[in-house]
């Protein structure tokens, strides 16, 4: 029996996104892997929205090619949600939207977004951080293999923010998919994250997240003590880096382990 | 049975009510009441190309509605601004209407009876195609439930589930326009709206679900439906407005209603 071969749950190549009229991303390869978590990380108007848009369908390409894997089965937080006041809708009938589920689908997903069973109250009722929540329970019923985040967190504050991504690896170990997320909270982000993205109009520099945070392209962006964000990956001067660029500082640890005689 | 135009007046009635009070939701939730006048108020174009033609009114007014719907939510996909555009398209609308309606040689139009609806006229064959009309608009809905309340909350969310909002947009836009091609001989091209529109407002604060709502709001659309009827053969007063005026009555109920209940 031959080993299937691994293809990724989502890949583009060259893309190129516009809007009204406007490139915002360019030249973007990306791909990921079931069970990888991938950060995006950019500034305000580097293209990380339209880029998660463009991979949901809601934003169609101006150039290259978007291959999604017959597995593919997305489950989408957005930024933000604004549920109209005229629109009446509970928070278990709203997670029956657009499939239904049974209560106890219901239940164990808000239960598994680190909710008590609130499904009859109101959505308009909801503080920000049950919202954020419920709009991840939704996006888990359909038991999907991608999980795309943007900025899920906006709004909360900081251990609510922590406790939300922390939720989030559990999540990924119980339902094994692969989870996609764009965020400002680097520090958070960036120790959960198998690899990061910086995005600036391009991919800037990729890689694991004490590669990029010790990138050039990562730090013109971000400085290098952004929110004393970086203090988890302090070890600035540790690791060698495979990208091409002049660091301006030497690489002097040796990884390989020493032979003492 | 049918014989009597009361019954069929209530018959015709009931079956545009139950249709408007959902339809009507959608109005709601999507802040499309502007959109909705700007489609019904070409009702009145239509109108005028059917007499011109010698076309049925249904078929005129569908058809010019479809258009005028389609073209407004074209602009409104490019250009901001949308209520001012609206505006202009609803009243513009009108207007060329009554003109073009005047401006048709030979046939002395009664114009009230387009724009404020003519029900104790409805015979068997207009409440055939009422009926129909509104078996349409609801099998249309109803089968694509799910997926217009998804694009409702958020395209996006849509876009995520696999579903295009715009085929589910085009899908209302149908919906709408043969839903005012089918009222326009109860209510008339001015009031069909109100019927849509005041219903759904009425049942909001009554409703915990968009499910409830849609009946709610047609449940009140048909009890208005009644007692406008009764209030405009008890009073002589016209037909069209008096349902209208008792949908209001409801709205004003329910609004307190909700103001009691939220204290």
């Amino acid at each position: 029996m031959n080993a299937p071969t691994k293809l990724p749950l989502i890949q583009t190549q060259n893309l190129r996104l516009s809007q009204a009229g406007r490139v915002v991303l360019d030249h973007v390869n990306f791909e990921i892997d079931l069970g990888e978590i991938v950060t995006i990380v950019g500034p305000n108007g580097s293209g990380k929205t339209s880029l998660l848009r463009a991979l949901i369908g809601a934003l169609q390409p101006e150039r290259g090619i978007i291959t999604r894997a017959e597995n593919l089965r997305i489950g989408y937080v957005p930024q933000k949600l604004h549920i109209d006041r005229s629109l009446p809708v509970t928070v278990a009938r709203f997670l029956s939207m657009p499939r239904r589920h049974s209560p106890a689908e219901i239940a164990t997903a808000l239960h598994q977004a680190g909710l008590p069973d609130l499904g009859a109250r109101q959505m308009t009722e909801l503080s920000g951080g049950q919202f954020q929540r419920v709009l991840l329970a939704r996006a888990i019923l359909d038991r999907p293999t991608l999980l795309i985040l943007d900025e899920a967190t906006q709004g909360l504050d900081q251990p609510g923010s922590a406790a939300f991504y922390t939720q989030i690896e559990d999540l990924r170990r119980e339902v094994g998919c692969a989870v996609l997320m764009v965020s400002h909270e680097l520090h958070v982000v960036m120790s959960a994250s198998d690899r990061v993205i910086c995005l600036n109009g391009h991919i800037c520099c990729e890689g694991r997240p004490e590669t990029v945070a010790s990138a050039p392209e990562y730090r013109a962006l971000f400085g290098t003590g952004t929110h004393g964000a970086l203090a988890l990956y302090r070890h600035e001067h540790s690791h060698s880096h495979d990208h091409d660029h002049d660091h301006g500082h030497a690489h002097s640890h040796d990884h390989s382990p020493e032979k003492v005689q | 049975m049918l014989d009597d135009f009361m019954i069929r007046a209530a018959l015709a009635g009931v079956g545009v009510a139950v249709v408007a009070g959902v339809l009507g939701c959608f109005l709601v939730w999507r802040r499309m009441a502007y959109f909705g006048d700007a489609t019904a108020h070409a009702a009145l174009l239509g109108v005028a190309i059917s007499l011109a033609l010698n076309l049925s009114i249904f078929t005129g007014v569908l058809v010019i509605c479809l258009i005028v719907a389609l073209m407004v939510t074209s602009l409104s996909e490019r250009s901001l601004g949308l209520d001012s555009l609206l505006g202009t398209f609803a009243h513009a609308a009108l207007a060329i209407g009554l003109v073009a309606v005047s401006l048709t040689k030979g046939v002395r139009a009664d114009l009230s009876a387009y724009l404020f609806g003519d029900i104790l006229a409805v015979s068997r064959a207009d409440l055939a195609v009422i009926w129909l009309g509104a078996a349409v608009v609801l099998v249309l809905i109803l089968s694509r439930w799910q997926a217009l309340l998804t694009v409702t909350l958020s395209p996006e969310l849509a876009h995520a589930s696999g579903i295009a909002p715009r085929r589910e947009n085009m899908l209302l836009t149908l919906a709408l326009a043969i839903s005012v091609a089918v009222a326009i001989k109860v209510v008339g091209a001015l009031l069909i709206i109100a019927l849509m529109l005041i219903p759904a407002s009425a049942a909001r604060p009554l409703a915990r679900n968009p499910e409830g709502m849609a009946i709610l709001a047609s449940l009140i659309g048909v009890v208005s439906v009644a007692l406008g009827l009764w209030g405009s053969f008890a009073y002589d007063t016209p037909t069209g407005p008096s349902i209208v005026c008792a949908a209001a009555l409801f709205f004003a109920l329910s609004a307190l209603i909700g103001r009691v209940r939220m204290g």
